[in-house]
């Protein structure tokens, strides 16, 4: 086993100044793009599935017993089985790592849509009944707008396990920053490993950031207060408002 | 790659391959419940020092929340050098990953015991430890239970990730049907997985439902 020695910052950073890694379609920039692909396909695909149905149970008030079983059901299957049973389904590419990374982000962004959309306060739906709204109106301009705080903390759950999973991706030629990770492991080349977990580590880290940022902008000054939505006794969440889990 | 014309399922291979098929569930439900195990044993550790010393707690979140957002084959392909391709290396991992949910959830948990149920216990002359573990602890066991069932269940998964370094139970099984593009072994150790997670998690339903009576007559 190689030791760790030969690990030293030193060598992280001339991995990174060399200028070989910057270009050619091994190169960072054809990685990055390739995982930002990835999970920008799937992050739009499992929103476009999974949004709608959450808002809706959750504005009926019902159905919350399927959205918790699909939640948990998700969990269940390993990522990496989904990536490699879909190879042959759908072919090689950046196609098999998008429909695992699409099973992976519809759990959170289910659950947290369902909840939010649940937890508007009864008030707030009675006074849009009586200023006359139809119930598409009391959802897009009354319920939705309350409920955007638990739905973006989804989004960037979601997003922030995506990035970090499609790493797995290059385990079945997907490409994306694993490939370095992969391909390090393989060749026992620990500096390469060490720098390609630092590439995932950062950009998690950074689109968690930009999102986060989005998040504040996106839900309107008055409604910032995230105690309104954490103090839901029945609800398990996190101190930044995410749902880890629906208490059984 | 499988050619699209191979069955999902061939019963001949299962059923000669029983032996490793139950080898393989037995690794997969070992190596998961070490991780829950050791990542329990740390959260209750983790729990009594935050209860002792308040300003840790958030310390605390902070540095597991942290280690559970590092990705699994990163973490994995960053231990590899110290620990090597070895089970350690997986728990490791695997522990790091359940310290999150479960001290969120006990720590939840321990918050929601009312205040004047620990009066009574103190009043009762109570160590404060005692309190700790034979007040505040059961009634804090059906929040713990829900981040066991969420520890449980993830881990099962990421199990299979550990066979990227050579360990994973069930994961080999998959990574070996990838490797000889074998579509059956695929299939079977995805469903051993899924049907692993859903047993376990009824199980860790039952478990409550008797470690804590009191709950049912109020429900």
């Amino acid at each position: 086993m190689t030791p760790l020695a030969s690990v030293t910052l030193r060598a992280v950073f001339d991995w990174f100044d060399d200028r070989h890694h910057w270009t050619g379609s091994n190169g960072i920039p054809t990685r990055l793009g390739q995982h930002l692909s990835i999970c920008a396909v799937s992050m739009f695909i499992a929103c476009a599935v999974a949004l709608p149905i959450g808002v809706a149970l959750g504005h009926w008030r019902r159905g919350g017993l399927i959205a918790q079983n699909i939640a948990n059901l998700g969990r269940a299957i390993p990522s990496l089985a989904i990536l490699i049973i879909a190879v042959p389904i759908v072919g090689i590419g950046p196609r098999p790592a998008e429909v695992a990374m699409v099973a992976l982000a519809i759990p959170p962004l289910l659950t947290n849509a369902y909840v939010g959309m649940l937890g508007v306060d009864e008030e707030i739906r009675d006074a849009a009944r009586g200023l006359g709204m139809s119930g598409w109106q009391a959802v897009w301009r009354a319920e939705l707008p309350n409920a955007l705080p638990l739905i973006l903390a989804g989004v960037r759950t979601a997003s922030f396990q995506v990035i970090a999973t499609a790493t797995l991706a290059a385990e079945v030629a997907s490409g994306g920053l694993g490939q370095y990770i992969t391909q390090g492991l393989a060749v026992r080349d620990d500096v390469q490993v060490v720098c390609g977990s630092l590439l995932v580590v950062g950009l998690a880290v950074s689109v968690e950031i930009v999102i986060a940022g989005l998040q504040r902008l996106a839900v309107p000054a008055p409604l910032r207060n995230p105690t309104r939505y954490t103090t839901d006794e029945q609800l398990e969440e996190s101190p930044d408002g995410n749902v880890l889990d629906l208490a059984a | 790659m499988v050619p699209a014309s191979q069955p999902w399922i061939r019963w001949s291979w299962v059923n000669s391959h029983l032996h490793l098929l139950r080898s393989d569930l037995w690794e997969h439900l070992q190596l998961t419940l070490l991780a829950v195990g050791f990542g329990l044993l740390i959260t209750f550790v983790l729990a009594a020092l935050a209860r002792a010393w308040r300003p840790l707690e958030g310390a605390l979140l902070a540095l597991t929340g942290t280690l559970y957002a590092v990705p699994s084959l990163a973490l994995l392909a960053l231990l590899v050098p110290f620990t090597g391709f070895t089970t350690l290396t997986a728990e490791i991992a695997l522990v790091s990953y359940t310290l999150l949910i479960l001290l969120r959830n006990l720590l939840a948990g321990l918050d929601a015991v009312p205040g004047d149920v620990r009066d009574a216990a103190l009043g009762m002359g109570f160590s404060r430890w005692r309190t700790f573990t034979r007040v505040e602890l059961p009634l804090a066991l059906p929040a713990l239970f829900a981040g066991i069932r969420v520890a449980m269940v993830t881990t099962i998964g990421l199990v299979t990730v550990t066979s990227l370094i050579g360990e994973g139970g069930l994961g080999e099984l998959l990574l070996d049907g990838f490797n000889r593009t074998f579509r059956t072994e695929e299939v079977v150790a995805a469903t051993l997985v899924v049907a692993l997670a859903l047993a376990t998690d009824l199980v860790l339903v039952a478990a409550e439902r008797l470690l804590t009576p009191w709950t049912r007559r109020t429900a």
